[in-house]
């Protein structure tokens, strides 16, 4: 009796400070950047609510619509090429020797402890004009003799995406690892021992067992990618513009709260469609979230 | 169990389906299997019996292509299979934890061998059901596998095997997840299954009872080295080293010297008895050999020691000692009966419960005299 007394207290005692600060900083400021995309522009700082929808009528022209479609494109190419990368990756340290296993697993996640800012920098110094891929590069060319031109690799679309793929590549490796891990090795043996070629025994057993770490891999990386602001801007040129820094002219340069406000909901609306998909998805597949 | 035991053996063809010279594996500085020959018949039922760890399944890998062998051969129905990989060996493997495939249904799971070897869809489905029929799961197929039992995710391991007819089924310790009752079930069926497909099974167990049982022949293993290789009952009657003796069922071995060679029958002077033993059997060693008697505790015959001098010393095969401690296991009971006043003095006699009385026929600290056949000892030198 005194345990089903205390439990509601326990409940309430543990569940009140983690809501109070979900309600304060994140739930009340998404509010107020919801009802601020109803609103109008008055002057140069006051926005008046005026509950119209003139900011997602804009926000659907042509020019901003093909800025969506373009983040979702260079998200896209990201999250395929880090599923690419990263399954043989995680696969490698998945079969590496047990004492290996920590090490790889912590060089993984070692460019976590290293700022942002600082790592998109030291991408520019690999990449740019007079950088170290095209020092390699004519040091080769000059070995064999040939003509070198340096490679145009920075401010383009695949320095963004090279960009996108460096940072957002441990949150596809590490789910993806947990999957892997999860399976039973000796499934690959019996589909070898089966008749299977090593290739056929990794697409009709691996790569289905690692579904579940797929999707997750795939989330964790499209989300953040569609909405990165740093690395396009550090490293995008004048067409390789996403939404997030569109979005962000608009509340600093532009100084059009209203606008942005509307853009980012746009943006939230598509990533809900996302999740929306997935979880339909799921549930066609028997039911993945079950594992 | 009738007739020569030897010759107890359902195999009729002489025809070797594997033939395995000198194999030997090692993982670093373990040497898992060591320079094991073999050969094992075609239609044969064949275990490979030996604690854990002696190598048994590194050798079972080994015919399967799932770990490659550091030196000799594996020669498969006259080809020589050392270095072809698993999914190109004519053998197929039952796991010991069944490696189902949790993403496919059963249907499915039996028929991918086929499937991946480029056969017809058509085909495929008739052959994974005809081989669901054969393991007793017919209507199973739709079922994924963590709507079944531990027995029936077994049967369709069995099943996916079975349905590529290989040349060769290997089965890792496939009886040691199910329980007791399941366990006994299943050993009889798979004798059976193994006659009505005729294809050469090899079994891997530690289990004796299960090696017994089933096998038409077994190969005892020991660090990496196959000790003897017998059908059953030649195994249990005629072991030809102690270790094969002390790990098929119990034994009690005495340790000696030849004393006398006299036709059939060898006299050993026991270091614990006073009177020698008379053995008689077909391996003879010559006089002055250190040997070690071993004989069965059921082959024992145990009296009660009267009250008066009835035991003559001289008598051989005979000797006296105390009821020491008794362990009761239902159909019989084995009695622990001090012979002399050493460690290594005790002797097993087993002692069938005839009577439904609680009362044993022997206590505690009974004097007895135990006495046994010139035939039922077996005389050994390793």
């Amino acid at each position: 009796m005194a345990r089903q007394r205390k439990h509601p207290l326990v409940f309430w005692v543990s569940a009140l400070p983690p809501s109070l600060w979900l309600f304060g900083f994140f739930l009340a400021p998404l509010a107020i950047v919801w009802v601020l995309s109803f609103g109008e522009k008055r002057g140069l700082i006051d926005v008046e609510i005026t509950w119209t929808l003139a900011n997602y009528v804009r926000a659907l022209d042509p020019l901003y619509l093909g800025v969506v479609a373009k983040s979702l494109w260079i998200s896209g190419v990201t999250t395929v090429l880090c599923l690419m990368i990263g399954l043989p990756v995680a696969l490698g340290i998945v079969f590496a020797p047990g004492r290996w296993k920590p090490i790889l697993l912590f060089l993984v996640i070692l460019p976590f402890w290293t700022n942002l800012l600082i790592r998109t920098y030291a991408l520019i110094a690999v990449l740019r004009t007079r950088g170290y891929v095209n020092f390699t590069l004519e040091w080769g060319a000059d070995t064999l003799g040939l003509p070198f031109e340096p490679l145009a690799l920075l401010y383009n679309n695949a320095a963004v995406v090279i960009g996108l793929v460096y940072v957002h590549l441990p949150f596809m490796v590490l789910p993806l690892y947990a999957a892997l891990d999860r399976m039973d090795k000796l499934l690959i043996e019996a589909a070898l021992d089966l008749g299977a070629s090593q290739l056929r025994a990794f697409v009709t057993i691996v790569v289905p067992l690692a579904v579940p770490g797929i999707i997750s891999g795939v989330i964790l990386v499209f989300i953040p990618a569609l909405g990165s602001y740093l690395i396009p801007d550090l490293l995008g040129g004048t067409d390789s513009q996403m939404i997030a820094n569109v979005i962000e002219r608009q509340f600093k340069r532009a100084n059009d709260w209203p606008f942005g406000a509307a853009l980012s909901f746009l943006l939230m609306y598509l990533t809900f469609g996302a999740l929306a998909i997935r979880s339909v998805l799921a549930k066609g597949d028997g039911g993945l979230e079950a594992k | 169990m009738t007739g020569d035991l030897g010759s107890e053996n359902r195999t009729p063809a002489d025809k070797a389906i594997i033939r395995i010279n000198s194999l030997s594996k090692n993982f670093g500085a373990i040497q898992a299997v060591d320079g094991v020959s073999l050969e094992i018949q075609a239609g044969e039922f064949f275990a490979l019996l030996g604690p854990s760890g002696c190598g048994k399944t590194t050798l079972l890998r080994m015919l399967a292509g799932l770990e490659t062998p550091s030196a000799g051969s594996i020669v498969i129905d006259g080809e020589d299979m050392s270095r072809v990989p698993a999914n190109r060996r004519p053998v197929n493997t039952v796991f010991q934890s069944y490696a189902v495939f949790p993403h496919l249904s059963v249907l499915d799971n039996v028929g991918y061998g086929l499937k991946v070897t480029g056969i017809r869809a058509a085909e495929v489905r008739d052959r994974a059901e005809a081989a669901l029929d054969l393991v007793k799961l017919e209507g199973y197929g739709a079922r994924m596998p963590d709507q079944l039992s531990g027995g029936q995710r077994q049967r369709v391991a069995l099943a996916r095997a079975l349905v590529k007819r290989p040349k060769v089924l290997l089965l890792d310790e496939p009886l040691s997840a199910l329980d007791a009752k399941l366990r006994e079930a299943m050993r009889h069926e798979l004798v059976n299954l193994q006659e009505t497909v005729g294809i050469t099974f090899i079994i891997v167990t530690h289990d004796q009872e299960e090696a017994l049982s089933m096998a038409d022949r077994i190969a005892v293993m020991d660090r990496g080295c196959v000790r003897q290789v017998a059908p059953p009952a030649q195994l249990y009657e005629f072991p030809t080293n102690r270790f094969v003796a002390d790990f098929i069922g119990s034994v009690n071995l005495l340790e000696g010297i030849v004393s006398a060679v006299d036709g059939a029958e060898m006299t050993v002077q026991a270091a614990l008895l006073a009177a020698p033993l008379r053995i008689v059997q077909d391996k003879r060693f010559v006089p002055g050999t250190k040997v070690w008697v071993a004989i069965r505790p059921e082959k024992i015959n145990m009296t009660k020691l009267e009250t008066g001098p009835t035991l003559r010393l001289d008598d051989n095969n005979q000797v006296e000692g105390i009821v020491e401690e008794i362990t009761y296991l239902g159909d019989f009971s084995i009695y622990h009966v001090r012979i002399a006043d050493r460690p290594e003095g005790l002797v097993k006699v087993a002692v069938p419960n005839f009577d439904r009385a609680t009362l044993r026929p022997f206590i505690w600290e009974d004097r007895v005299i135990l006495r046994w056949n010139p035939n039922s000892g077996v005389v050994l030198d390793s």
